[in-house]
């Protein structure tokens, strides 16, 4: 996926989020919607990255929490919460994060692959790594956010 | 794929669909001139038609088969089974090439000289005598000879084009009536597809296909050549008498044409795709109104209301009309039935009758193409395994003529569907024994299912009972497949079945898939939503009064009218209570249980302070079982929508949907509920309960006593199921006629029989009677207090000394007397044992005698009709010491007896429906019977001497009056005295 990225322009946009400081990027044409915190209807005995289930605009949305998805600890009750909403494979998800920063067009140049010491999970749904000026910015690959889930039974 | 053939394609499956159903019609009415006037027309159009595409293979078969149909229609020949059967060939060897083309978009490799022979023979063979007339009326002896060519040339094993193409030339000629100049002009181009088809290059044989086509399609329609005049004539294969079909006559068809059912101009052919989508929309649109309804409802009356209001109608008016393009009658799907019939019973030598009712009921064709094959699948089973050979019917005292009936109806927004037969019914036996072989249950397990649940397992993989595989059935795979597609769709099947008499499947479908009504209920603050489908009807429960939960061993069960129905939470099956507010609710209810026991009906004080929870009985597959939730919101019309791909094998819900108020809720299917909550094809229903009650044993098990209380402390008891009601009765509706209590009850007089001397009716008082009736015969006994309905096992501790009586027992820790009823029923009423005779045959038994021979536990196996004689003498028997069997019928008595189970004594009523006791006795004690060393006691209200000699001489061995325990009790120990 890096390499057609580079092939095709010098860089890139993408939106970035925050989970618990860390900052992530998804591409940006890869987001449909950012949402404010929504009403989720909880679906029982799916996995625990599930968070449930939303309208939106009349399509039904699966929601996914990326912090259980990233094997971090459960949002607090006061906290608030977003989500981006990424199509894969023709059904909608929304991914419930901490917060969206700004959109960030990044030289290609500058992606590097992920460091051999990330945890694997992380490496499991990232692309690679970005150097940022103040912090690095881990490159969300969303097919593999999404695809192991269903494997991965609580 | 042109555009031609495929409309062609469509046409000619939907004429061959009717010529099946027509020709199974016309082999029982052979003389049926419309009909046969029907057939021959639709074959012609598909001969016709073949024509303009050319598909020589294809017409062929239809011109030859049309030929046969030709003289039927004359009545040149008679139409018999095997040239039915022959045209049936055709018909299938058309389905074939069809089949080939939609595939593969061109005829099929090969021919078809086989079948054209034989249909030639058929044409030609009955013939012999009559040849000579026909040839000459015909007035074509060209014709004639271009057939005996098609002949040699078969012969000589060329497939012969050309031959053909004659053929092709009729058919186009045929078909276009009133263009006899363009026709001839054609003719020559004509000539020249075959010179094209046998120099096998296509192209430009198309090219002019093509042309041809053009110059038809302006042929004023396809009507002539379906021209009733035509029958009167006497040369229906001579197309080439064009002067024939003009348009006069085109005219007088027409005025036949309400005969005929086409009537295409009303109709339009719409793409399914099409109407799928608008469903869909529809959908949306439903569902969006529901949302702006429920926010106006929040809103009050704004500007809103009204035009929305409008809208809503329109919606509804919309979804309904959408709905109706989507409705096709069941008959469609059952259309290939009744061939598919015919050929079993010709198949498998059965006569096997298809009645099918309620053809006309409509549904959506979604469900309709999802249910065609499982129905097809089940009738063909139903030919196959349920009707018998002619044979064996007759020996089973049945018709000949096996009978499966189809019936379809509407009902509570369901369709019902119902397949009956009167074949040999389910072999339970074999079923039984691949139960055991596919080790899908344990002999003991087996052993404790009723009938009714060992039936079930034909829904399981790989239970086949057919003896042999037949091209039929019998391949393992087939019920288990119906009942997943069944299920699939929301629909459940049920099954009855009695060995001998026959089966029935019943079906139930929603009618449509796109929008279900489900009922939203709440487990654990979150909502849910039920199929209306499976809602059988809600209860509430509180921990306390009647509808209240109980446990065995912490599994929740729930009595619903004398119905024991396993429960489960919600909430914990979902995982959702982490079963903390269950167990609460569990632990609570045990402690009012325990609380109950001690101190009876305290329960009131523990006033816990929790919430009122609902059960929803939910029915799959015709067992039930209760959903605990904790609220019920309404019913609500919701469009399906599939789960994520990742929630797919959640199989708890079968879909998800938003609701009015815009929020997502997850649609939970039954199927799934009933699955999880573990074996629940042990649960039983109402009528094999009733089996089971009747093949078990019922001396060991706990009986429903009704508690009461006479003057003394003593309480008493009285087997609850003997009693009919219990009633208030006031002191001022007592009567007295010639010194009896009477009262007025129901239209008759009941006569009243306090239980004991001390038991009066003081002024201006009311008294509970239980009231005892059977054979519309009632009496009441009048007592002081109703204290409680208890579950106990009868264990007579004491036996009685005071008539009236049978002894005492220990119910609920108390020491109780229970009653003898017998004693009432006689004092009360003589009437109640028919003829009252109070000397029974043998009644010289030893009133000292000690009638409990606890210690041998006796077998004693009782045959009675009547429930309330059941009811009486059956606890008596046990409280006697005895193991006590009852059955209902005779029949399954000898049933029992084939099957090899022991009894030490048998007792039988006499008069009884179907098979009364000299017949039992005669069958039992027969020469074979395993039994023929059972003693055998009548016990019956006719007691005259003429009676008892002849059952003492079909073999029984005492001859007891009904009422009468004591010597009953007598009798019996004499018996099997004797017998040892």
């Amino acid at each position: 996926m890096p390499n057609e990225l580079i092939e095709e322009s010098t860089s890139k946009d993408y939106l970035t989020i925050v989970i618990e400081d860390q900052t992530f990027g998804i591409p940006v044409l890869q987001v449909q919607d950012v949402l404010r915190e929504q009403k989720v209807t909880k679906i029982p005995l799916a996995s625990r990255e599930v968070a449930g289930s939303l309208n939106l605009r009349g399509r039904i949305v699966t929601a996914i929490d990326v912090r259980r998805r990233l094997g971090l600890g459960d949002r607090n009750d006061n906290e608030a919460s977003m989500s981006v909403v990424v199509e894969h494979k023709g059904e909608l998800f929304s991914l419930i994060i901490d917060s969206v920063g700004d959109v960030l067009s990044l030289e290609n140049s500058n992606f590097e692959k992920n460091p051999g010491t990330l945890e694997q999970t992380w490496k499991d749904i990232s692309s690679g790594i970005f150097q940022l000026e103040n912090n690095l910015l881990v490159v969300v690959d969303v097919p593999s956010l999404l695809e192991n889930i269903s494997n991965s039974k609580k | 794929m042109d555009d031609l053939i495929i409309d062609f394609i469509t046409e000619t499956n939907e004429s061959i669909e009717e010529l099946d159903a027509d020709l199974v019609n016309l082999e029982k009415n052979p003389n049926d001139k419309d009909l046969l006037g029907k057939i021959f027309r639709l074959m012609h159009t598909i001969k016709g038609t073949c024509g303009f595409l050319s598909l020589p293979r294809l017409e062929k078969v239809a011109h030859h088969a049309e030929n046969v149909l030709g003289r039927f229609r004359d009545g040149d020949l008679e139409v018999t089974a095997g040239y039915v059967t022959l045209i049936f060939e055709s018909i299938d060897q058309i389905k074939f090439i069809v089949a080939e083309i939609e595939e593969t978009g061109g005829e099929p490799e090969g021919g078809d000289a086989a079948l054209i022979a034989k249909l030639d023979a058929a044409y030609e063979g009955k013939d012999v005598s009559g040849d000579a007339s026909a040839v000459g009326e015909s007035t074509s002896l060209g014709d004639v000879s271009g057939e005996k060519d098609i002949v040699v040339n078969i012969q000589e094993k060329s497939l012969a084009p050309g031959e053909a193409s004659i053929d092709e030339l009729e058919a186009a000629f045929a078909a276009a009536p009133g263009m006899d100049g363009i026709v001839n002009s054609a003719d020559s181009k004509e000539k020249d597809i075959v010179v094209n088809i046998q120099e096998k290059s296509l192209a430009p044989g198309e090219a002019s296909m093509d042309e041809l086509e053009a110059a038809f399609a302006a042929a004023p329609g396809m009507d002539g050549i379906v021209n009733p005049a035509d029958l009167n004539k006497k040369d229906p294969v001579n197309p080439k008498k064009k002067k024939e079909v003009k348009k006069p006559k085109s005219k007088k068809e027409k005025t036949d044409k309400p005969k005929a059912k086409k009537a295409p101009a009303k109709t339009l052919r719409v793409a399914v795709d099409v109407l799928e989508d608008l469903m869909t929309m529809v959908s949306e649109l439903v569902l969006t109104r529901n949302q702006l309804l429920q926010i106006v409802r929040t809103q009050g009356d704004t500007e809103f209301s009204t035009p929305l209001q409008r809208l809503s109608h329109v919606v509804s008016e919309l979804q309904e009309g959408v709905m109706a393009t989507r409705m096709q009658p069941i008959g469609n799907a059952w259309s290939k039935l009744p061939r598919i019939i015919r050929d079993l019973s010709i198949e498998l030598d059965k006569k096997i009758e298809l009645v099918m009712t309620g053809q006309e009921t409509e549904l959506d064709r979604q469900v309709l193409e999802l249910i065609q094959d499982p129905l097809t699948h089940m009738v063909r089973n139903s030919g196959d395994h349920g009707i018998e050979t002619p044979a064996d019917r007759v020996e089973a005292g049945k018709s000949e003529t096996g009978t499966i009936s189809l019936d379809a109806f509407h009902e509570g927004g369901h369709i019902i569907i119902r397949i009956s037969d009167d074949g040999k019914g389910l072999p339970e036996d074999k079923i039984r024994s691949k139960i055991l072989e596919n080790g899908l249950a344990t002999e003991e397990e087996i052993g404790e299912m009723s009938s009714q649940q060992i039936q079930q397992f034909i829904f399981h993989a790989g239970l086949s009972t057919a003896e042999k595989v037949t091209a039929v059935s019998g391949r393992g795979v087939g019920m288990d497949v119906v009942r997943t597609n069944i299920e699939k769709i929301g629909g459940s099947i049920d099954l009855r079945s009695t060995e001998g008499k026959g089966s029935t499947f019943t079906i139930k479908i929603p009618l449509t898939l796109a929008i279900v009504s489900a009922l939203i209920v709440e487990a654990e603050n979150e909502r849910f939503a039920i199929p209306q489908l499976s809602v059988r009807e809600l209860v509430m429960i509180s921990d306390h009064g009647d509808n209240r939960i109980e446990y065995i061993k912490g599994s929740p069960l729930f009595r619903l009218r004398d119905r024991l129905l396993p429960l489960v939470s919600l909430g914990s099956i979902l995982g959702l209570s982490d079963k903390n507010a269950f167990d609460q609710v569990s632990k609570l209810t045990k402690e009012n249980d325990e609380s109950e026991s001690e101190t009876e009906s305290e329960t009131e004080g523990n006033a816990f302070d929790h919430k009122n929870l609902y059960l929803v009985i939910a029915q799959v597959g015709g067992y039930d079982f209760g959903i605990i939730v904790d609220r019920v919101f309404d019913t609500e019309e919701i469009v399906v929508k599939p789960v994520a791909q990742m929630l797919k094998d959640l199989t708890l819900f079968s879909g998800n949907t938003i609701l009015g108020d815009g929020s997502v809720i997850m649609i939970l299917d039954p199927n799934g509920i009933a699955n999880a909550t573990g074996n629940i094809a042990a649960v039983d229903d109402p009528e094999s309960k009733k089996n089971s009650d009747g093949i078990k044993a019922d001396s060991e098990k706990k009986t429903s006593l009704l508690l009461f209380k006479v003057g003394g402390d003593t309480p008493k008891a009285v087997p609850l199921s003997l009693v009919s009601r219990l009633e208030n009765i006031k002191s001022e509706d007592v009567e007295y006629s010639s010194g009896q209590m009477t009262v007025q009850y129901r239209g008759t007089l009941m006569p009243l029989t306090p239980f004991d001397p001390s038991v009066k009716i003081s002024e201006g008082e009311e008294k509970p009677v239980l009231v005892f009736s059977d054979n519309g015969n009632a009496m009441g006994i009048v007592v002081d207090e109703i204290i409680d309905i208890m579950e106990e096992v009868i264990d007579i501790k004491l036996h009685a000394t005071q008539s009236g009586l049978l002894g005492s027992a220990i119910i609920d820790g108390q020491a109780t007397d229970v009653v003898d009823i017998a004693h009432f029923l006689k004092g009360a009423n003589k009437d109640w044992f028919e003829d009252g005779s109070d000397t029974p045959f043998i009644s010289d038994g030893d009133e000292d005698e000690d009638i409990c021979p606890k210690k041998l536990k006796k077998r004693v196996l009782f045959v009675d009709d009547s429930p309330f004689f059941r009811n009486m003498i059956t606890p008596l028997l046990s409280m006697a010491g005895y193991e006590v069997t009852t059955l209902e019928k005779p029949q399954d008595a000898i049933k029992m007896c084939e099957d090899g189970v022991e009894f030490d004594v048998i007792i039988s009523d006499i008069e009884m429906p179907d098979m009364d006791g000299f017949e039992f006795a005669a069958h039992i004690k027969s020469e074979d019977s395993k039994w023929m060393d059972t003693p055998l006691v009548a016990l019956s209200s006719h007691a005259t001497p003429k009676d008892i000699e002849r059952g003492l001489n079909v073999g029984f061995n005492n001859y007891v009056a009904k009422f009468d325990r004591d010597t009953l009790l007598d009798t019996l120990v004499k018996t099997l005295a004797d017998a040892e």
